[in-house]
């Protein structure tokens, strides 16, 4: 398979302008300038691309409901990427940072945007370095700034680094953070589209689906479409972590089966291992059984197995690890990450941990289990944003998919209660300073 | 239940994740108003970098995640002095600064060791050893006043599981036995593990470069990827570096006891810092 956003992207150097214009970059471009703008707009339709951040929403469509006319507009790039187990966009910031800005100018031009902001996590120190250096670059060739390249169209790119907030990946919220406060999300509607950045039409893109634009234009939008699948059209990186044997990211045709990239690809768990079960799209997506690792790998496949193909992060978890240390973990990072607005979220998130504490403690009961479900379906879907709902769907279907295993767990930790082998029992009650704070009844 | 976890973020009163909401505000006092820029005195340099910040946006206000991360290079942390001068200069009041500097996790509100070991102890990390690492990490930086061990949320290197960002540099995968060298790499000054820094890895995409299993150390001309062939003055000026020492707040001249005043007992102990840096012994 042709690699369109990976292509040699071990060519040393390709971060500077002198070997990506070397290598054709900014070509498309040239092309697209001397296009209008309505026709590079109908090019990214017709490519198909849904948007790489996890919602998989049709790029061409979001761009299509910004309003026209001249106002102040915003394309604010999403490089925040702070999903569990993803590291896609980290590996195009830092080898081909010029194809981002490409894909950013282009579609600039197309929805006659003449601002746009990069918001990159903070922790992405060096990778935002290489594009900070990017920009000044494109600048000094004219490839960014009043009149690119002679033409009527100007953009002005800023990057802006945020300072470590997994909430600021959410649209709303980053719109928030960019505006210098603290990153909560907003209800929706307006949308972005209509009210964003400082209450002007913001067109809010993920790295990944940006760095495709150019490609988009060099194909065409109907060559495009024939990669992958009807409806899941291009080619998607995806990041492979957890137990397997040569995790990375990995350039794939939509609908490629996930046991190819699983196993083929990433090598499958170590000698002796069986996946147990594993994220389709970072943590936030509800889990998979081995049963499922022969789905084809896209977008409406995931979703009809009851998942979601998400930001494309595949998680691997073999059988040497227990349903319930992972739940533990996810709970305690939603918990942490929540921003406190909605209550669903905030205090379900808390719960959950609690819950899943008295599990390991021995107090539990299978009924606790119940009380869980119940809680993660209250959660999903009452809330401003989905950081809840990114515990709730995924621990909801590990209460679901391996139930039994964890009844035997409350069982054995109980038994353990019982015969004093638990250690450090705190007793039901006490405030644990670490866990939250105690009930007001 | 697991014996408190030392892991997770640090609770406050009522085990809130937000420090001071339940300290009463002093209602005899007036707000904090927009401090006056004429009779606070700000670093020129730090000055620059709000301003420069400031100039890049349309909205004054979005300059505030920059402008405290400069100010936490100055001072070392968010202290109310810092957040007084980058107030002063961004004419906002102190309030809004500080509900900004709590809600993100590299701002810190107090003072802090030097160096940060920020170690990712979420999933794909912890599935691979990150929460054996920490450990031996807390346990190698123990003694060391100026290396600030934290855990941290997924840090977006899950391929080099598990890993950690040592003062803003990705380096794994990591063994316990890793943390004792970490520790003496800050120490010396040096590139820390650069055998297993991120910047170096090769994409393992076999159609991409032949996979790549295995990382070591770069070979001696491998091009530095973070300068993209710029000079050193083309480096912006908002770049994050490392913070600067912990900034002991100044304690108000004690009076002079009088003659017949017993010696304190314990001399020096009054010239403690209210809050110990989190690694002191």
């Amino acid at each position: 398979m042709k690699k369109l956003l990976f292509d040699r992207i071990d060519e040393p150097g390709l971060n500077t302008l002198e070997v990506y214009e070397r290598r054709g970059g900014y070509e498309s471009l040239r092309r697209a300038l001397s296009m209008e703008p309505d026709a590079v707009l109908k090019e990214i339709s017709e490519s198909g691309l849904r948007g790489r951040g996890g919602a998989g929403f049709r790029t061409g469509q979001k761009a299509s409901f910004l309003p026209h006319g001249d106002m102040e507009k915003y394309l604010v790039c999403n490089a925040d990427e702070s999903e569990p187990g993803t590291f896609k966009d980290r590996e195009l910031l830092q080898k081909n940072p010029h194809m981002l800005v490409e894909g950013i100018i282009i579609t600039s031009y197309a929805v006659a945007i003449h601002k746009a902001y990069i918001y990159i996590r903070g922790e992405y120190a060096l990778q935002a370095d290489i594009v900070e250096a990017a920009i000044a670059e494109a600048e000094a060739a004219g490839l960014l700034g009043e009149r690119i390249l002679g033409s009527d169209h100007s953009l002005k790119l800023v990057l802006h680094r945020g300072a470590g907030a997994y909430i600021c990946g959410e649209e709303t919220g980053l719109l928030d953070s960019l505006e210098g406060k603290r990153g909560n999300p907003r209800l929706k509607p307006p949308f972005p589209a209509i009210e964003g950045l400082y209450h002007g039409p913001t067109l809010i893109n993920n790295v990944e689906t940006l760095a495709t634009v150019p490609a988009i234009i060099r194909l065409g939008g109907e060559e495009y479409a024939e990669i992958g699948t009807e409806t899941s059209a291009g080619t998607k990186l995806v990041s492979v972590s957890g137990d397997v044997r040569r995790p990375g990211n990995y350039e794939v045709e939509l609908g490629t089966p996930s046991r190819e990239i699983i196993y083929e690809l990433a090598g499958g768990p170590e000698e002796g291992r069986q996946v147990k079960f594993w994220f389709p799209g970072g943590s936030s997506s509800p889990i998979l059984t081995a049963d499922d690792v022969d789905l084809a790998y896209d977008f409406d496949t995931m979703a009809k197995a009851g998942s979601m193909l998400g930001s494309g992060a595949i998680i691997v978890v073999d059988d040497s690890h227990s349903v319930l240390e992972v739940a533990m973990k996810l709970a305690k990072f939603y918990a942490h990450e929540s921003c406190g607005k909605c209550v669903p979220c905030r205090e379900g998130t808390n719960w959950t941990v609690k819950m899943l504490q008295r599990i390991e403690s021995g107090e539990a009961t299978p009924m606790d289990l119940d009380i869980m479900a119940s809680v993660q379906e209250q959660i999903i879907g009452n809330c401003l944003c989905v950081l809840g709902d990114s515990m709730a769907m995924p621990v909801g279907s590990m209460i679901a998919k391996f139930r039994e295993e964890l009844e035997a767990e409350i069982e054995a930790a109980r038994e353990r209660a019982d015969t004093g082998q638990a250690e450090d029992v705190i007793p039901v009650g006490v405030a644990d300073e670490h866990a939250g704070p105690i009930p007001v009844h | 239940v697991s014996p408190p976890d030392v892991r997770s973020v640090p609770r406050f009163g009522h085990g809130s994740r937000v420090p001071g909401w339940d300290e009463a505000a002093d209602l005899s006092k007036p707000p904090a108003v927009v401090p006056d820029p004429e009779t606070t005195p700000v670093p020129p340099q730090l000055r620059e970098q709000i301003v420069a910040a400031m100039a890049k946006y349309d909205d004054r206000r979005s300059a505030a995640i920059p402008a405290l991360h400069a100010a936490q290079e100055v001072h070392g942390w968010c202290s109310p002095e810092a957040i007084e001068q980058v107030a002063a200069v961004m004419q906002v009041t102190p309030a809004y600064l500080t509900s900004v500097a709590t809600f993100y996790d590299m701002l810190e509100t107090q003072p802090k060791p030097r160096h940060d070991v920020y170690v990712c102890t979420n999933i794909s990390c912890s599935l691979r050893g990150a929460d054996e690492f920490f450990e031996a990490m807390e346990e190698a930086a123990a003694d060391s006043i100026d290396v600030n061990v934290r855990s941290f949320e997924c840090l977006g290197a899950c391929d080099i599981a598990p890993m950690a960002s040592v003062d803003g540099e990705y380096v794994g995968p990591l063994v316990p036995a890793d943390a004792v060298k970490i520790v003496q790499d800050i120490h010396a000054g040096a590139p820390v593990l650069q055998a297993k820094q991120l910047r170096y890895r090769p994409c393992v995409d076999p159609g991409v470069s032949g996979g790549a299993d295995e990382f070591g150390p770069p070979p001696p001309d491998t091009p530095r990827a973070d300068t993209a062939g710029l000079g050193p003055e083309d480096v912006a000026a908002d770049r994050f570096g490392p913070p600067a020492p912990i900034e002991v707040p100044v304690e108000e001249p004690q009076p002079e006891p009088a003659a017949d005043e017993k010696p304190d007992p314990e001399p020096g102990s009054r010239d403690a810092p209210d809050h110990p840096p989190r690694n002191s012994p």
